[in-house]
């Protein structure tokens, strides 16, 4: 996981080593300190020399400017370092993430990668900032003092290093209780977060079963549970301020009781045993300081993991070695396909597939939820590589073009489609980064989309806000058709995508279609039979198998799934809202 | 969840401090949190400066060890160590004293801290559970369910954490101070000044640092914004294979956000090495400035009195750096804190009803008496008589908008007697969903009566009402919990045979009983474990186990049929059987049906008869029904 994630250090690794090094002369300094602070009482005060208070009174000044110095520029530097890396690792995500498939893609859901690029990214710019400032400053914090302590008794010292060991393992234990009760509290957490989910999206039900007591009630034993459990948790937490207090305390007492025969002794001086009291404090931060940030860097190790996984996906698709730059036609072959979306799995969704669609035609495709509609489709752009068998395009397998070439050819207007945030414009070119504003217009004509666009005050300048809510579905639908059209494909494809345009306008593309793109080949995925009618020929879907492939009426005649659907449609099933507008 | 760094380190000016915490939401708070542990709260108040006190004294206690107990043994034959020994027993005690009261009261904040949240927590949900339908509909849900994750989180950070910590710090302080001035009036003035340096650079830091986390937080929010956007879009990505040009805009972003963030933290960075190293500077004037004065013997000052007043002096330096980090939560506190109360202060929903509804027996002359117990016979409990509950309804000229300069629905004239089905058909937005909002008073009409059994149903207590309705909508939301409880939750009363007999009506039986549990099988609240069409049959059962005279249905739109679909389409035809209905129709099976079909368009009722009436009226619903719509 480290060698993964220290790659996107980078051009930040001097910067991260400086700041090392400047935390380490900035403890250094930090540990003279003390020393100074013995001398001015031993030599200066107690013996009312106030030369030696001056002489060291300047050296601690120094001291403490050059701490002060080399403490700011360790902290800008840490945060150099940190914001780069994270900036490094934000952008190597992303640049990955564009690398990956479909199939890559539902592996993480999108949820997931947003995550992973968001919250765990910013994440381990804490955990990184921590790791090379306080994971640093802390341990030779703690060793220098205790250096320090061994030069000025050896054997008072040890009362440190056994304080040091207690507070240690009972730290140590304290957290590991603790971790485990808040795991169990987030745990509480997530699903009390659960079920106020549940009323705000169930609101409706709530309020015509009249269950709103019912409800609070069952919230209020929820959130009793999380109180006990918190109150546990955080108890556990609770227990190392004392733990910590009883062994400061200890050690001081301890110092005072054993220092006084040393110092009675003449082994060393008072002032050699005020140091050592002061770097108690010292040692004892440090260990307390080490402790959080250890929680910290366990906290953070599951966001550190999460990130990982997306840099170890391997990416299923990828361009061939020798790759084709030129697509000769739009015809399409399917010679025994067969494919799964789990790799190795044997249940395929598609089974045995054969058909070959000529250049120029228009295909109809139709079928039940889940026969595999957009399965079959998907394969022609490789957005999905077929598990078994051969897809060609133009006469060539998929897998011989360049990704790019291939996808530019052929047009997919998604079932799922989004715009995103800019001008109608700005969106339309994404077909085309160089379509002049006639070519946009044109393809909107064909899409029956111009119309409206002109409605608009701001015309094709309107800015469409995020995920396109300021427009129907039909207008999205709609542009999406345009945007699609700009790439000028060899073939385009619809999947279900003039389900929420009135038949009317629909009828009006497909002519527009014909007569305008009458090269390209067109394959058309709909549920309304009115949508695939007029298509030269029409596949029949079903459970994964094709059904049956053929001209309307042809298919009128012989196919009885078809002939069901078309009866459905025209007398059991009438949806009254899609009819509409 | 609560991760590391949620929202990171962000400074603040004291003045925006001292507004968050004037702010009326915080007083809010407060008043709250002491209303219901002002006891804990004097108790911890106490157990701080006991602890603060023993600290203060272990502190001196280092001083006096050396001028009173050592120095005078040094060179002595043989040393007596007893006063030492009663000395250390003496302190060892104050320090026990001391931890135990650190102990107690962190333990009681703990409970204080824990204790408001649930309080808040409750007050929030309940009042929550109160609010109108139109509060749900005109939030958005993502920030109706941040109230209770993010900015309950700050108010559990403040009162939790940094309200005791910033207790503790000013004990600390403020004991350390009069120790001070105990010692040496003079000296302590001397510290003051010195440290006032330390508190303005902290108030500095903390404001610039504050400045620039806001930037770091808006351009944050823009990277992240674009980040989710283009995940979400990232199919549409891979097919205009335009992953180039959407990593050069990311990276532009980011590196703005490396930038701000960067200037952000590098300034938070310097609050510690420059507090501490000013406090550094300020123990050496100390020194000597305190030692010419006892060198003189200005102000009677004595060795031993510097020594401990020098100590102090270091830990009167030490808490502002911490003091200004817990002080940010006050800030970030304020903001959740105001969210909260602004969903506590929403006007609940108001019932003004007095009709209600109850348990019923018919007496041999045919009169009707509240009964106590289940007769299976309803009625409307009215001032002057009892009226059975039959289901007739009546829309009398109803008017309606969602907003009043919005008007919705025009004039709506229809009647419904017992057990008759009226459908509405009519194109998206004709205002056929808002009809059924109104029968449940989900929202209140502005012109017009509805009745029910001849009652304004602004007269019928709410709960009553509903209680008379049964509703089943196309998106279908169950909860958390086994089959049999969600179908029980139509009726609470209702025992496992009652439910069972419910599912089976609703063609949800044998589904139910091939699940691995059967009705014991647990389904989360969205049911992912159940298709949407098993989740419409249990919505169903809900629906039939309550009984309802009333029914209001909304049929799911339409695809291609598939088996679920049918049992679907049959379970409600089974659940509107002897029952008064109202449904949003797709299907012509539900249409020809009907008793009659009212055709909405734009909030009028613009044709109304049965099927075959409307077919030879040859108009919009004829155009509907052929699919030749002239759009």
């Amino acid at each position: 996981m480290i060698k993964t994630l220290s790659k996107y250090i980078g051009k930040y690794k001097k910067t991260s080593i400086i700041t090392i090094l400047l935390t380490a002369a900035e403890v250094v300094l930090d540990i003279f300190l003390p020393v100074c602070m013995a001398k001015i009482i031993d030599e200066g005060i107690q013996k009312g020399d106030l030369g030696a208070i001056y002489r060291y009174g300047i050296i601690m000044a120094v001291l403490s400017i050059l701490a002060f110095i080399t403490g700011v520029a360790s902290g800008r530097l840490a945060s150099r370092a940190s914001t780069g890396f994270v900036a490094n690792l934000r952008a190597a995500m992303f640049r990955k993430v564009q690398t990956f498939s479909f199939k890559n893609i539902d592996n993480f859901s999108t949820a997931g990668l947003i995550t992973r690029l968001t919250t765990d990214a910013s994440n381990m710019q804490m955990a990184y900032q921590m790791l090379i400032r306080m994971c640093v400053r802390s341990p030779l914090n703690m060793l220098f003092a205790l250096v320090m302590c061994m030069i000025i008794s050896p054997k008072l010292s040890l009362i440190f290093v056994v304080a040091i060991v207690f507070l240690g393992l009972a730290l140590f234990l304290i957290i590991l209780n603790a971790m485990k009760s808040f795991k169990k509290v987030f745990g509480e957490y997530d699903e009390l977060n659960a079920s106020i989910q549940e009323n705000i999206r169930g609101i409706r039900v709530v309020k015509s079963f009249v269950r709103e007591d019912y409800e609070i009630n069952k919230f209020q034993k929820a959130i009793d549970r999380l109180y006990t459990l918190f109150c546990k948790a955080e108890t556990i937490v609770c227990i190392n301020n004392p733990i910590m207090l009883m062994t400061v305390y200890g050690c001081i007492l301890a110092l005072s009781w054993f220092g006084a025969h040393e110092v009675v002794g003449g082994a060393i001086t008072t002032g050699q045993l005020t140091s050592l009291l002061t770097y108690v404090m010292n040692i004892l931060i440090s260990l307390m300081m080490l402790s959080m940030a250890f929680v910290m860097l366990t906290l953070s190790s599951a966001s550190a993991e999460r990130i990982c996984q997306v840099f170890n996906e391997e990416p299923d698709i990828k361009d061939p070695e020798n790759p084709l730059y030129n697509l000769e036609s739009g015809s399409v072959d399917f010679e025994n396909v067969y494919f799964a979306y789990k790799p190795g799995s044997s249940e395929y969704v598609l089974n045995d597939i054969s058909l070959h669609i000529n250049s120029g035609e228009t295909i109809g495709i139709i079928g039940t939820t889940g026969s595999s509609k957009s399965s079959l489709v998907n394969l022609i752009p490789r957005l999905y590589d077929a598990t078994k068998g051969c897809v060609k395009v133009g006469g060539t397998d998929v897998r011989q073009y360049d990704v790019k070439t291939l996808r530019d050819a052929v047009s997919m207007v998604l079932q799922n489609n989004v715009l995103f945030t800019g001008t109608i414009l700005d969106n339309l070119r994404w077909g085309n980064p160089d379509a002049s504003l006639e070519e946009c217009i044109k393809a909107c004509r064909l899409a029956c989309i111009d119309d409206f666009i002109e409605t608009l005050p701001e015309k094709y300048e309107t800015r469409i806000e995020r995920g396109g809510n300021n427009v129907s579905g039909g207008q999205k639908q709609r542009l999406c058709i345009a945007r699609a059209l700009l790439k000028k494909p060899k073939i385009l494809i619809l999947d279900d995508s003039t389900s929420a345009v009135d038949t009317a306008t629909e009828a009006r593309i497909q002519k527009a279609f014909a007569e305008n793109i009458p090269d390209t080949t067109k394959i058309i995925i709909a549920q309304r039979i009115s949508s695939v009618k007029n298509a030269d020929r029409i596949i029949v879907m079903d459970d994964g198998k094709i059904n049956g492939f053929g001209t309307h009426d042809e298919l009128l005649e012989s196919n009885e799934i078809y002939k069901a659907v078309v009866e459905g449609q025209q007398n059991g099933v009438r949806d009254f809202d899609r009819m509409g507008v | 969840m609560a991760g590391p760094g949620k929202g990171g380190r962000r400074g603040a000016s004291p003045k925006e401090i001292i507004k968050s915490l004037t702010s009326g939401s915080m007083l809010r708070v407060i008043k709250l949190v002491l209303e219901h542990y002002w006891i804990h709260l004097i108790i911890v108040l106490a157990g701080i400066i006991v602890a603060a006190i023993a600290s203060v004294k272990g502190t001196l206690f280092t001083q006096t060890l050396i001028d009173t107990y050592i120095i005078p043994l040094i060179g002595q034959q043989s040393p007596d160590y007893q006063p030492l020994f009663h000395a250390i027993i003496k302190v060892a005690l104050l320090y026990a004293v001391g931890a135990v009261a650190a102990f107690s009261y962190n333990l009681i904040m703990v409970k204080v801290g824990q204790g408001s949240l649930r309080i808040i927590r409750q007050q929030l949900f309940s009042k929550m559970e109160k609010l109108p339908i139109r509060y749900f509909d005109t939030h958005p849900f993502g920030d109706v369910m941040s109230i209770y994750t993010n900015d309950t989180d700050t108010l559990r950070e403040f009162i939790g954490r940094s309200f005791p910590e910033i207790v503790n710090l000013l004990a600390t302080l403020i004991s350390t101070l009069i120790s001070m001035f105990i010692l040496s009036v003079p000296l302590s003035i001397v510290s003051l000044i010195l440290v006032s340096f330390v508190v303005m650079i902290t108030v500095k830091v903390s404001t610039l640092s504050g400045r620039y986390f806001g930037a770091q937080q808006r351009q944050l929010g823009a990277v992240n914004g674009y980040i989710e956007e283009m995940m979400s879009g990232q199919k549409v990505i891979k097919v205009f294979t335009h992953e180039d040009q959407t990593i050069t805009e990311m990276e532009e972003h980011n590196e703005e956000l490396r930038k701000v963030s960067n200037n952000a933290h590098g300034i938070a960075n310097i609050l510690m090495p420059a507090t501490a190293q000013l406090g550094n500077l300020n123990y050496v004037i100390v020194a000597v400035i305190g030692a010419i004065f006892a060198l003189n013997g200005n102000f009677g000052m004595t060795i031993g009195t510097l020594v401990s007043f020098m100590t102090l002096n270091k830990s009167f330096n030490r808490p502002f750096a911490q003091m200004s980090m817990q002080l940010n939560s006050i800030v970030m506190a304020a903001a959740g804190a105001e969210r909260v109360y602004e969903l506590m202060d929403e006007t609940p929903e108001v019932d003004n009803g007095i009709v209600l509804l109850k348990a019923v027996k018919e007496d041999e002359d045919g009169k009707l008496h509240v009964s106590d117990t289940f007769t299976g016979e309803w009625g409307w409990i009215l001032p002057d008589r009892i009226v059975k509950l039959e289901g007739d309804i009546v829309f009398d000229n109803v008017d309606f908008g969602y907003r009043p300069d919005h008007q919705i629905l025009y004039d709506i004239n229809m009647y419904a007697h017992k057990g008759q089905k009226i459908a509405f058909v009519g194109s998206t937005g004709a205002g056929k969903t808002t009809i059924t909002n109104l029968l449940n008073r989900f929202y209140d009409i502005q012109d017009g009566k509805i009745r029910y059994d001849g009652i304004n149903i602004n007269n019928i207590k709410k709960a009553s009402l509903r209680n008379s309705l049964g509703i089943v909508l196309q998106d279908t939301h169950l909860f958390t919990g086994t089959i049999i409880d969600n179908i029980r939750y139509g009726w609470l009363g209702a025992s496992d045979e009652d439910c069972i007999a419910a599912a089976k009506l609703a063609n949800a039986h044998s589904f139910i009983t091939r699940m691995p549990d059967g009705y014991n099988t647990v389904i989360t609240g969205d049911g992912t474990n159940l298709s949407q069409g098993q989740r419409q049959l249990i919505a169903i059962a809900r629906a039939a186990v309550s009984n309802p005279p009333v029914l209001i249905l909304d049929e799911a739109t339409s695809s291609i049929d598939t088996r679920t679909e049918q049992l679907v389409q049959k379970g409600m035809d089974s659940l509107m059987k002897g029952r008064t209905t109202f449904v949003i129709a797709h299907r012509l099976s539900t249409v020809q049906n009907a008793d009659c079909i009212m055709v909405l368009e734009k909030g009028h009722i613009i044709e109304r008869g049965s099927h075959e009436e409307l077919l030879e009226q040859k108009g919009r619903y004829y155009q509907l029904y052929t699919g030749n719509a002239v759009s």
